[in-house]
């Protein structure tokens, strides 16, 4: 035996190496749980190298883009003051203002204005494994962060929390192939199960043949899933085709399309609504708000008064015109719509004429 | 612990012993798994490098030892997977870089390995050996169906051994020669 292990020192080595690792890979696959205590250790030790990095990359990234901004602006500026009068000069200000503003603002628009609760993150490195689609964000248990909780973007969803670490935590994205999320479409309600290949498109799943999906019809987060709240935007549909058993629809995720830097991790998720009304980021053409000539033409006054029922933004039918006459009527004689016991207001005076008193309320209560 | 020694053999038969200092020997992998984490986000074409593996390589080539490259390509792949996603369970590169950090020793102590195009096509060799072996085991431990498309790899095993040649050199300024 002696002998043997000396003649074959290397390869019995090497036998002990792979087994001992085999004997590892069978404890996690067997047992289903990971090996925490190591990962931990490597997350913590590169954590804050890599917001060091990512801290350096973002300083130098900002300067750059403000000093070549600012540089632009100068040039952008003297050539305008040459061709376009101001009006043109200030529109083209608010443009590059509009184009340059930024993400952070517009995280923290989205944040304040979701229902749901969330904390913004930061994306500061990938995962080493070949096949799968996962990046560490800078938040970890430590921020409140747990297993399961869904990560968007104003654009869309991002993916979902699958490992957490006290600074750190990692992130499936949408595009992994073993990410899972129930969607629906927006116009059809038709319900499916989104799934990442991947690549850069993702397929919705379980989608019948009979079912009626227009390609370009976009989806969003059912709720059914329990991790993502509902009416989150998913991506719009670029192919859809019948298959074999089901239909075949691949989707271009909206959240992953303009890179990963900055993100929101849903602590707190609150299920919205699914309106078919258009999304916010497709262009919607608006007429200008019309101006007060109906309102005057009728005599009554677009401004509410204090205290009284809000009116109509705009008097633009005849409807709303006879709501704000006999809205005159009424307060011109101190009545107050809605309350029982005050008599009917005498509507045959226009409330610039005198008002005789109204007749004292019936004895009987008055017929419905 | 400060030095750690690898030999080379030049043309001539005899033996060049090289040095390096325990932060070249922990930095450097730790330097490459740290670009496998960060630079692909910005750079995603360069997401097909594995620095690890060309590090791997290159220690296991200069210790000569099966025993030390061994225990070099477990360590630097098991620090590789405790970086991958909870789902990838520990082992699975440490498996695949023991294996590749055994063989490179192995052929580094029956050939003259200090050429450039020698090391390159070591590099070329070992990865397509770790994609495939790595596939290997994904589908026959983990049950993954995970595609291999040998041309695929075949492509990136070539851009990986044409940039080990200039990073080889580049580590072998790290060296101290006695």
């Amino acid at each position: 035996m002696d002998f043997f292990l000396n003649r074959y020192r290397n390869l019995t080595a090497l036998l002990v190496a792979i087994l001992a690792q085999l004997g590892l890979l069978a404890y996690q696959i067997k047992s289903g749980e990971d090996v925490r205590l190591i990962r931990v250790w490597a997350v913590t030790a590169v954590t804050p190298l890599a917001r060091f990095i990512e801290g350096g990359r973002g300083g130098l990234a900002h300067f750059l883009k403000n000093y070549f901004l600012l540089w632009n602006v100068q040039e952008e500026n003297q050539r305008l003051k040459a061709d376009l009068d101001r009006t043109e000069m200030e529109n083209q200000y608010l443009r590059a203002q509009l184009s340059t503003a930024d993400r952070a603002t517009a995280l923290a628009i989205f944040q304040k204005t979701s229902q749901s609760k969330t904390l913004a993150a930061r994306v500061i490195g990938n995962t080493t494994d070949p096949n799968g689609r996962a990046v560490i964000v800078d938040r970890g248990a430590a921020d409140g962060i747990q297993k399961g909780m869904a990560v968007i973007k104003p654009e869309g969803i991002v993916g979902k929390v699958i490992g957490v670490f006290p600074h750190a935590a990692d992130v499936l994205l949408v595009t992994d192939p073993s990410f899972a999320a129930g969607v629906v479409s927006q116009k059809n309600r038709v319900h499916g199960t989104l799934k990442g290949q991947g690549q850069s498109t993702v397929i919705v799943d379980y989608i019948q043949n009979e079912e009626t999906l227009e390609p370009g019809e976009w989806f969003l987060t059912s709720g059914d899933d329990l991790v993502f709240p509902r009416g989150i935007l998913v991506g719009q549909a670029t192919v859809v085709r019948p298959g074999k058993i089901r239909k075949e629809v691949y989707l271009t995720p909206s959240g992953t399309q303009s890179g990963l830097e900055d993100v929101l991790i849903v602590l707190d998720g609150v299920h919205g609504t699914i309106t078919e009304a258009p999304l916010p980021n497709q262009p919607v053409h608006v007429l200008p708000p019309p101006d007060n000539d109906a309102a005057a033409d009728s005599g009554a006054d677009p401004r509410p008064a204090a205290g009284s029922q809000p009116a109509p933004q705009s008097v633009a039918t005849d409807l709303d015109r006879s709501v704000e006459h006999y809205r005159a009527v009424g307060a011109a004689q101190n009545h107050k719509y809605g309350d029982k016991n005050s008599p009917a207001p005498n509507y045959n005076v226009t409330p610039d004429s005198p008002v005789r008193p109204p007749s004292p309320p019936p004895s009987s209560p008055p017929r419905p | 612990m400060s030095e750690a020694r690898g030999r080379f053999r030049d043309s001539a038969g005899a033996a060049a012993s090289s040095k390096y200092h325990w932060t070249v020997i922990v930095g450097v992998p730790l330097a490459a798994i740290l670009f496998q984490v960060y630079v692909p986000r910005f750079f995603a074409d360069l997401a097909y490098l594995e620095l690890p593996l060309l590090v791997t390589v290159y220690f296991s080539l200069t210790f000569r030892s099966p025993m030390a490259g061994l225990l070099y390509g477990a360590s630097v792949g098991l620090a590789q997977d405790s970086l991958a996603r909870p789902q990838h369970p520990l082992g699975m590169y440490g498996i695949v870089k023991t294996l590749v950090g055994f063989f490179t020793a192995f052929v580094s102590q029956r050939f003259d390995v200090r050429s450039s195009s020698i090391r390159a096509i070591l590099a070329f060799f070992f990865y397509f050996f770790h994609e495939f072996f790595y596939w290997v085991l994904s589908r026959a431990l983990l049950g993954e169906s995970v595609d291999f498309d040998p041309v695929r790899t075949l492509v990136r095993a070539a851009l990986n051994g044409a940039v080990a040649a200039p990073l080889f050199l580049l580590l072998d300024k790290l060296k101290t020669t006695e």
